[in-house]
């Protein structure tokens, strides 16, 4: 009795739709709800077989000292439900998957075919952050990905160094980032809300803290960021130019690099590090002046700074809005 | 000549060298599977270890007991060690070793010498492996490694380079050990035992050896490439060069699926071996198991691609795959009945040997049943990667293969060491077992529906995952005190358990009808075998007595066993089998060596030490059986 009560288990809490929000079993779109219900189908088949083979254990138990099937029957009735129960049943049952999983349910997973989407976005795994690119815009942003509520978006999955994978599992399945190749995969959310997504394939060090959020917004207000984050900055500092040029962006500055995230618009972004931290000023201090303790072994250095530049830093980059 | 005298004369012929010396040039297949045994209980032990520091950095969210880098090291050597040095070598090198001469009525295994390479090979392996914690560069790009992240790009130490070449010498010792097995198996049956009638744990272990063989050249040649690559430039997995990396993962899999098979196919062997045995009646559907198992094999190689179901492969290969994911279910369901039919047909007494089997059906369904759900491809593409791949594979690896090999240590323990072990602690040790493989595995699934990504050192706070992680943390310990307590029965009952007697358990195969521990000719008289289960044949056994008698296959010419024809068994010839020898120790130390050198990249010693290892081969082979 206690294994069923512990099966039935993830069937009260995502009802109870505890669970942050990055549960496979509570869908924001067509996909992830076509892909929770096979689920949910396959484990309540799934709890009747198992309950009917722990019966079967059960039943030899019980019937320890009984040399026989109930009803006194032999070995031929004990072929004939190896073959019915383990040979005929399943290849039934599997059949029916197959067809129902692997040639309907499939499409709605599928990638988007080419023109069939509304919006266009280049998402990018590095390590160990994402970097965002809208189609015919030219704004770019980092580890969040704002969308329309409601519209079939396209993304085009590559990665700049090795095998990421995509995943928000509350609006569709995961694809990988491959070296070379470019996946695709459909991105719709039903509701306005924050989705929240992380890597799922293993990639270095960072792994763990490679998050990402999915920002569904009503069209007018998304159209409205769209265009705000396609402006470049009218603000330069030297300090910014001198210690982190190397690896960031701010569009409309001398700084154009890309091991890390684009900054143009850094300060109107909800968190740091991808996720890891909200986008507070005083996690925004603990990250700046000791990235390596908060994210151990990602690629932004410890700098020595005075206590003034640190400030005076802070406050530029604070000033990205 | 009386029978005592004969048996004297044969204890005479086939001695071994006393001592620690012996030990190192035995080729004896019984003391070769009890190093086997002890050497993958101490790498069990360290891949358990690696577990549980794991767990403990898992407890809590954002936990800062390990770093990063120190938790990859960890997550890919017990990935690493459970499956290359601990199953494989535990099911076919100490099981398979000890057990099929004693059940197909053989003296040895069909290459002695061969046998002790393979064993030799594989520690050699071990400690190479290992030593690599000894300079903080242990494997890191997880037990699956793949490129780029293996890449000397992104991975700069020697620590890939430590599982490329490990791997590759591991995998020479485990083909040896196949081939030796599948051979044995087609040439050493006891006169009669055709292959109706040859005990289901020999039909699993062939299967899973002819898996072996079959598989383990992709791994080689997949690590064979990598290290061509990161020593020597080349450009296998290099996209701007024409490379791939897929071809890795293609490879990698191409062994990685038939592998679970070959790790849960001697377990199922184990699981139809020990329940005739307490249900007191011969399996039913033996010769539907026996087709199940080779059929799992079979069909095992062609599902390899449902691992890469991410990874953006064409629709058309997905459902390929998927359905030939689905068909590996049906072998298996067909062994899950026969097992569950034998035990209500029988009369079975649940000591803790059938206890374990009941523990691995409850575990293996369960595995099963998730497994199922990876060949919906839609739903592989949501869970894949997770948590829930985590709890699917643990309760097949540790459920379903770990499970049945604790109850066949309980099942044969009198048999390898002539003691019985202490029944009430064996029961013990089932259930704290059978609550911590539960706690620790189960709730993973729901962490996993949930969004824990696998391979994560640490994870946030607030995603509703902390109460699970801290349950299977514990249960993770809990597990390991049922571990400890077997090792401790076993430990205890060696000195101080009760005398067991050629067979306490009234069990059907060869092995009972040999005295405990078995004498190292394993057996007097050659048996002559009628049925499948011919320790329950009275008629037959009394015949090997009155051939005893009359000196009749009793081969006590030399190091003498039969070889019988491959279908029916009849007997072609009598072989001579060769007296121990050091030459195998000596030549996996060379080659353990020049691993080292290659590691290194001393390319011109690691030649040097190969050649010796070649060279070893001509004082192999100066002195064959027969000659002396």
């Amino acid at each position: 009795m206690t294994r069923v009560a512990l099966l039935v288990l993830p069937l009260v809490l995502a009802v109870a739709g505890c669970g942050g929000n990055q549960n496979t079993l509570d869908p924001a779109s067509h996909a992830e709800r076509s892909i929770s219900n096979l689920f949910w189908v396959m484990f309540g088949v799934a709890i009747v077989g198992f309950a009917f083979i722990v019966f079967l254990l059960f039943l030899g138990w019980v019937r320890r000292e009984q040399p026989s099937l109930p009803g006194g029957r032999g070995e031929a009735a004990a072929t004939r439900i190896v073959l019915g129960f383990g040979v005929a049943l399943p290849i039934v049952l599997l059949s029916a998957l197959f067809i129902w999983s692997d040639f309907f349910v499939v499409r709605s997973t599928a990638a988007p075919a080419k023109g069939s989407t509304a919006l266009t976005i280049h998402v990018t795994g590095h390590q160990w952050w994402w970097e965002v690119r809208y189609e015919n815009s030219t704004a770019v942003t980092a580890n969040e990905i704002h969308i329309p509520v409601g519209t079939r978006v396209g993304l085009v999955l590559t990665t700049a160094d090795v095998i990421h994978s995509f995943w928000v599992p509350e609006l569709n399945r995961k694809v990988d980032m491959i070296p070379g190749r470019e996946n695709r995969l459909l991105l719709v959310a039903d509701h306005p809300g924050i989705y929240r997504g992380q890597c799922a394939e293993f990639c270095g060090l960072q792994h763990a803290y490679m998050a990402v959020e999915v920002i569904a917004q009503p069209k007018a207000q998304f159209e409205a960021w769209l265009a705000h984050n396609a402006q470049p900055s009218a603000r330069r500092d030297a300090l910014f130019a001198e210690n982190c040029s190397g690896c960031h962006e701010v569009r409309g500055t001398t700084a154009h690099a890309d091991v890390g995230p684009d900054l143009t618009h850094f300060a109107s972004r909800r968190t740091l590090a991808a996720v890891t931290l909200p986008n507070t000023p005083k996690n925004l201090r603990d990250w700046l002046r000791d990235p390596q303790h908060v994210k151990p072994g990602n690629r932004m250095p410890n700098l020595e700074l005075s206590d003034a530049d640190w400030r005076a830093l802070q406050r530029y980059v604070e000033s990205l809005r | 000549m009386a029978v005592v005298e004969r048996i004297e004369h044969l204890e005479e012929l086939w001695l071994e060298r006393p001592g620690v010396l012996g030990w190192l040039t035995t080729v004896d297949h019984k003391r070769i599977g009890i190093l086997y045994f002890w050497t993958t209980i101490v790498f069990f032990a360290a891949g358990g270890t690696e577990a549980l520091l794991m767990r403990t950095q898992l407890a809590q969210a954002d936990a800062r007991v390990l770093s990063p880098e120190t938790y990859d090291q960890l997550m890919t050597m017990h990935g690493v060690t459970m499956i290359f040095f601990f199953i494989i070598p535990m099911t076919t090198g100490a099981f398979g070793n000890y057990l099929v001469p004693l059940m197909i009525g053989a003296r040895d295994m069909a290459f002695p010498r061969l046998n002790a390479l393979s064993f030799w090979l594989f520690a050699g392996s071990g400690i190479f492996m290992y030593s690599s914690f000894l300079i903080g560069e242990a494997p890191n790009a997880g037990w699956f490694d793949y490129v780029p992240l293996a890449l000397r790009q992104y991975n700069g130490g020697l620590n890939v380079d430590f599982y490329a070449l490990g791997l590759i010498f591991n995998g020479a010792a485990s083909t040896i050990g196949a081939l030796n097995l599948i051979v044995t198996i087609f040439k050493l049956r006891a006169p009669g035992m055709s292959w109706n009638r040859m005990p289901l744990f020999c039909f699993a272990l062939l299967a899973a050896s002819l898996s072996l063989i079959f598989a383990l050249p992709a791994l080689t040649a997949d690590c064979i490439f990598l290290e061509l690559q990161r020593k020597l430039g080349f450009h296998f997995f290099d996209v701007a060069h024409g490379g791939d990396p897929l071809l890795w993962q293609h490879l990698f899999w191409l062994f990685g699926h038939p592998e679970v098979y070959i790790i849960v196919l001697p377990a199922f062997g184990i699981a139809t071996s020990i329940i005739p045995t307490f249900a007191r009646r011969r399996m039913v559907a033996f010769p539907l198991v026996a087709m199940a198992e080779l059929l799992v094999a079979f069909i095992g190689f062609g599902v390899w691609a449902h691992h890469m179901f991410a990874t953006g492969i064409s629709t058309a290969t997905l459902v390929f795959f998927a359905a030939a994911s689905m068909m590996v279910v049906v072998p298996s369901t067909i062994q899950v009945y026969a097992w569950l039919m034998t035990v209500n047909l029988g009369t079975p007494d649940f000591r803790a040997p059938l206890m374990f089997i009941g523990g691995f059906i409850i575990f293996f369904v369960i595995g099963g049943l998730s497994g199922i759900m990876f060949a919906a491809v839609p739903v592989d593409q949501a869970t894949t990667d997770t948590y829930f791949v985590v709890a699917h594979f643990h309760f097949i690896i540790f459920g379903a293969a770990v499970f049945p090999l604790l109850g066949g240590i309980y099942y044969w323990f009198p048999k390898v060491t002539g003691r019985m072990y202490d029944e009430r602690l064996a029961r013990w040790s089932f259930w704290l077992t059978f609550v911590g493989t539960s706690l620790t595995f189960f709730p993973m699934h729901i962490v996993g529906l949930l969004g824990m990504t696998r391979r994560v050192y640490t994870y946030r706070h607030g995603l509703g995952w902390d109460a699970y992680n801290l349950v299977e943390t514990i249960g993770g310990f809990v597990l390991a005190a049922g571990l400890l307590l077997i090792a401790f029965n076993i430990v205890r009952s060696l000195r101080a358990g009760e005398l067991a007697g050629r067979d306490p358990f009234h069990g059907g195969t060869l092995e009972w009808t040999v005295p405990s521990p078995p004498p190292h000719y394993n057996f007097a008289v050659i048996p002559t075998v009628t049925s499948a289960y011919p320790n329950w044949d009275a008629r037959a056994r009394e015949a090997d007595l009155r051939r005893l008698e009359r000196g009749e296959l009793v081969l006590d010419g030399g190091h003498e066993t039969p070889a019988t024809t491959v279908n029916d068994a009849q007997v072609t010839e009598i072989l001579e089998m060769p007296p121990e020898s050091p030459w195998p120790i000596v030549l996996a130390l060379a080659v353990t060596i020049s691993a080292f050198f290659l590691l290194t990249e001393h390319y011109a010693t690691a030649a040097g030490f190969l050649t010796l290892a070649v060279l070893t081969l001509a004082g192999w082979h100066a002195q064959e059986p027969g000659e002396a």
